[in-house]
């Protein structure tokens, strides 16, 4: 359904998409069987204003009539297991198992703006050779990363439509979570928790490239390199 | 349940009510009749829809044509937005839906269809109704206050609500908050006439299955309402302080938690959904066995089902919160309970659709409101189910869908079930019918375009487009000509919709001035507000009836008449 | 002039009596909220039980018993007002407002000693929480006084007399809520 409109650039992006279909057929039939049962029983039982027709006395209350309602009901209990699975599963792989990650970086949110460390060569953050970048996030394709989110003023969300992925940046906690790209290409990140009158002025864009042009990347921005010729790359 | 001494009807106070020469004021103005207070109510919530839909159509252009210079308002600045966004979802929740659906039906059909005179503690009503007013009062003041109104949406989350350097409304943070309690509190104070007039003075006679539905569910409405609000009171209170004394409760630097509000805020919001829910579903009942004929489809389940979905409400906020930072485990509780809650939604519809068999369906203004609310509902309760099921909330937490979703219960609720109240009733209210005719194209001026406003937005969601964002062009994905063309066709159905209210004032006025006389009884209904006069004096009967049977008696085999009035002895 | 509504009692309770016992349910859900909050967040921070061994046990003990004291009152005063004994009853409510004057007075020593000491709402979250629980509480204990004093005045004169049950409950709920306040702010250490 999601993947007419958006590509699915992570490994999980299928998963949220499938559990969205699913979803979507169970409660789609649902809704057309009883929307098509009301508009039968409207235009079977109308008659006109004024017409002296009279309607039948059902009380609901014996156990013959009470079945039409009972049925459905268990019908809709053992719909519910099925989408109760399908939730749970993929809740679980994307939130709440952590693979081993290839590579980390740490976002940072702020009134309005993103700001992405990559730790640099010594995998290590807080260091000389960290690579800051401002409303722009470089990801290497097929890499399992984590991310630790966290905001410096008010509540902010990553979120990333291509990926499925969404988190709220909590300020004075770093939230950790995964996801691997799957896709090269230029992508939209959001804000989606409002974070003031600028909420809607913080895009950030999102490059997925290949492990070669993004390693090159990586020696490029390098502080520790750059340092000599000009100044850093600003700071939040 | 201990049966009462019934107040004979010959009571010497019944006179009392008809020598009262009440000047315009005390009628008016500082009345404690049930029925100028539910009046009250229900204009000043009308008033509020207007200035609420004009929000919406201030934001709604912004977004279909970002930076044009909107009519009645100018440019929409990105300051405006969020404070646009924000007091739209304030006003239509806490001073229209509520004030509508419970306040003003509540005071003016509790006292009528229980059978007594006034409320339990008619001054208490009125204060409730001035204090209201007073609310509604201040949160318009916010707008005129250095900085503007407030504009951190209406779920008010900290730090950004609670420190001025973050939020730039100095003062419209605390003057929503403000309002917000104050709303709060008139409503708490309305909850205790709700509960005791219709626990207590009930008419000789009515027991408790002999209850319309209506008054159950604004009782049982009412009740959910007391217990959800508490703490969210209490935690209005620490975000003041936190805004104006300096205190941290809500700063994570000085040792407070963010997420504690939104706990405190959820634990209220959810069963606000279905405070509001309530009674529109009541009025929905009173309104299909009327124009259908028939009895209400197991009236037990009803309201088993009403007040299991109550409980259940209690157990299902922090799905608003899956996303937020909670401990990924009670992400899985809480999907269990909010699917679980599908369950009494379901059987609810099953049996408003069940009821419609074998009947003799009239297609009235009031009843097609009613089933539009069926079918409009319908659409929401299911697409509630993809935001429950929290792996698939990952993706559509705070896009349109959440709001499309939240639209298609709240506009049935808030507006299509004012609507069929307000054209059911209002013989009864004035005197008058209202005109079936224009009542129709105003129905259908309403419904279509509500849909075409909303079923965009669906589409704009699943496509990845977040909410309470003041203009799409900044992001490449969601600039496509495409979601624009969605946007235009959104907004465009809005103004539509809009024009169309004209239709329902126009016949509203009319109707007030030279309808036809609508008597006692126009639907031949069986409830007992329909055995007063239209309207009914102040004191509402000479005589308080006395109640035989349950409400729902209609097309009772072997009778001369297909409907037999609650009063009626045989 | 009463509505005929007001008289009657379908649910076999006093209406009166009915709409108290919503008041206090109300009441107790902002109070749960409140503590509910101040409980978490005492659990995560070990650093509060510092904090707390700066508040005044024996001012608090003291308060404690005040009020207790002015319930009992409350009690007898209902006692006598079942006897239709307005002036007894309206007498007894007089004892217990003086309680709760004897109450604040207390509270605002203590409060002044504690300010003066540079412990205000705004020094860290324990002591915000102590003020917010303690302030809110304080504002029922003045509210109920002010409503005790127009029911004694009425019962003085023998009218309303069920009314003197009615803020005997509500009287007790105000006590209760600083039993619960007690041992929260002031014993645990």
């Amino acid at each position: 359904m999601i993947e007419s409109y958006l590509p699915q650039a992570s490994t999980f992006a299928g998963d949220i998409d499938w559990l969205f279909s699913m979803v979507f057929w169970i409660v789609g039939a649902w809704f057309l069987v009883c929307s098509g049962v009301f508009f039968w029983l409207v235009f079977k039982f109308r008659v006109p204003n004024g017409s002296q027709a009279t309607a039948e006395y059902i009380t609901g209350e014996e156990k013959s009539q009470k079945r039409w309602v009972t049925i459905p009901h268990l019908l809709v209990l053992f719909c519910d297991v099925f989408i109760i699975y399908g939730a749970v599963k993929v809740w679980y792989d994307v939130k709440q198992y952590l693979p081993p990650p290839d590579q980390e970086i740490q976002i940072i949110a702020q009134q309005w703006a993103w700001t992405f460390v990559h730790p640099g060569a010594d995998q290590k953050f807080d260091t000389a050779d960290d690579i800051h970048t401002v409303n722009e996030l470089r990801l290497q394709e097929d890499a399992v990363y984590h991310y630790h989110l966290s905001s410096n003023d008010v509540m902010h969300d990553f979120s990333v439509p291509v990926f499925r992925l969404k988190q709220d940046a909590i300020p004075g906690r770093v939230i950790t979570g995964w996801f691997t790209p799957t896709e090269s290409g230029e992508f939209d990140i959001q804000c989606a928790e409002i974070c003031g009158i600028g909420h809607g002025l913080m895009p950030a864009r999102l490059v997925v490239e290949d492990a070669a042009a993004h390693t090159a990347w990586l020696a490029e921005r390098s502080p520790v390199k750059l340092a000599a010729v000009t100044s850093p790359v600003v700071e939040n | 349940m201990a049966e009462s001494i019934p107040t004979q009807p010959s009571d010497p106070h019944a006179d009392d009510h008809h020598h009262e020469e009440q000047s315009f004021v005390s009628k008016y103005l500082l009345s404690t009749d049930h029925k100028v207070i539910g009046m009250q109510y229900m204009f000043t919530g009308m008033a509020m829809a207007l200035i609420g839909g004009f929000m919406a159509y201030a934001f709604r252009m912004q977004l279909a044509f970002p930076g044009v210079e909107v009519p009645l308002w100018g440019v929409v600045t990105p300051a405006n937005y969020t404070a646009l966004v924000t007091n739209h979802g304030a006003i239509m929740i806490f001073w229209v839906a509520m004030p509508v659906l419970i306040a003003a039906f509540g005071n003016y059909l509790i006292p009528l269809m229980v059978g007594c005179d006034d409320m339990v503690f008619p001054k208490i009503n009125r204060l409730s109704y001035q204090i209201f007013l007073l609310s509604a009062i201040v949160l318009i003041s916010s707008y005129f206050v250095d900085g503007g109104g407030f504009g951190g949406a209406w779920t008010t989350y900290p730090p950004l609500s609670a420190k001025a350097e973050y939020n730039l409304t100095p003062m419209g943070a605390s003057i929503f908050i403000g309002a917000v309690g104050l709303e709060f509190v008139a409503f708490l104070l309305g909850g205790i006439n709700f509960i005791t007039t219709a626990m207590n003075a009930r008419a000789p006679g009515m027991k408790l299955y002999d209850i319309p539905m209506v008054i159950w569910m604004i009782v049982i409405a009412s009740i959910l309402f007391m217990v959800s609000v508490g703490p969210l009171l209490a935690g209005a209170i620490m975000l003041l302080f936190d805004q104006q004394l300096g205190t941290a409760f809500y700063d994570p630097n000085r040792g407070g938690d963010p997420v504690l509000w939104q706990h405190l805020f959820w634990f209220f919001g959810h069963p606000e959904v279905y405070v509001v829910l309530l009674p529109a579903i009541g009025i929905t009942a009173e309104i299909i066995t009327v124009f259908s004929r028939k009895k209400l489809f197991a009236y037990r389940t009803v309201l088993n089902t009403a007040i299991g979905t109550g409980v259940l409400s209690f157990c299902v906020w922090a799905h608003h919160q899956f996303i937020s930072g909670i401990d990924p485990r009670m992400a899985h509780v809480f999907t269990l309970t909010t699917l679980l809650i599908s369950i009494p939604i379901a059987e609810m519809m099953f049996v408003y659709i069940a009821t419609l068999y074998g009947g003799a369906i009239r297609l009235a203004t009031p009843m097609l409101w009613a089933l539009a609310f069926i079918f409009e509902f319908l659409i929401g309760g299911v697409t509630g189910i993809f935001l429950g099921a929290s792996g698939a909330d990952i993706y559509l937490h705070d896009t349109y869908f959440v709001l499309a979703h939240f639209h298609y219960t709240f506009f049935p609720i808030a507006i299509i079930g004012t609507f069929a109240g307000v054209t059911y009733w209002f013989p009864k209210m004035f005197g008058k019918m209202m005109s079936d005719r224009l009542g129709k194209i105003h129905f259908w001026g309403t419904i279509i375009p509500f849909n075409f406003i909303f079923i965009p937005l669906f589409f704009l969601g699943a496509g990845g487009q977040h909410r309470r964002i003041y203009d799409f062009q900044n992001f490449p994905a969601l600039a496509g000509e495409g979601m624009q063309d969605l946007r235009i066709l959104a907004t465009t159905s809005l103004l539509v919709m809009l024009g169309f209210q004209l239709v329902f004032f126009y016949n509203f006025i009319t109707s007030l001035m030279k309808g036809k006389a609508a008597g006692k009884n126009p639907w031949k209904a069986n409830t007992l507000e329909w055995t007063a006069e239209s309207p009914p004096p102040h004191g509402n009967w000479k005589e308080l009836p006395t109640v035989y049977r349950g409400p729902y008696e209609y097309s009772v085999p072997g009778r001369e008449k297909d409907y037999w009035p609650q009063d009626e002895p045989n | 002039m009463r509505p005929i509504a007001t008289t009657r009692s379908a649910a076999g309770m006093p209406t009166g009596l009915l709409a108290v016992w919503w008041i206090v349910a109300s009441e107790i859900v902002i109070f749960g909220g409140l503590l509910g909050a101040y409980i978490m967040y005492r659990l995560s921070h070990d650093a509060w039980a510092g904090h707390a061994a700066n508040t005044n046990t024996l001012i608090g003990t003291t308060n404690t018993l005040v009020l207790l004291t002015s319930s009992l009152f409350a009690v007898l005063a209902h006692q006598a007002a079942e006897k239709g004994d307005g002036k007894k009853a309206a007498r007894f409510l007089m004892y217990t407002m003086a309680g709760a004057v004897a109450f604040l007075c207390i509270k605002g020593y203590e409060w002044n000693y504690e300010i003066s000491h540079g412990m205000t709402i705004t020094t860290n979250t324990f002591w915000s929480f102590y003020y917010t629980a303690a302030g809110i509480h304080g504002a029922h204990v003045i509210a109920g006084a002010i409503i005790m004093g127009i029911v004694a005045k009425d019962a003085a004169k023998g009218l309303e007399l069920q009314r003197v049950e009615l803020i005997g409950i509500y009287w007790h709920f105000v006590d209760i809520v600083w039993i619960f306040l007690f041992p929260l702010l002031y014993i645990a250490k």
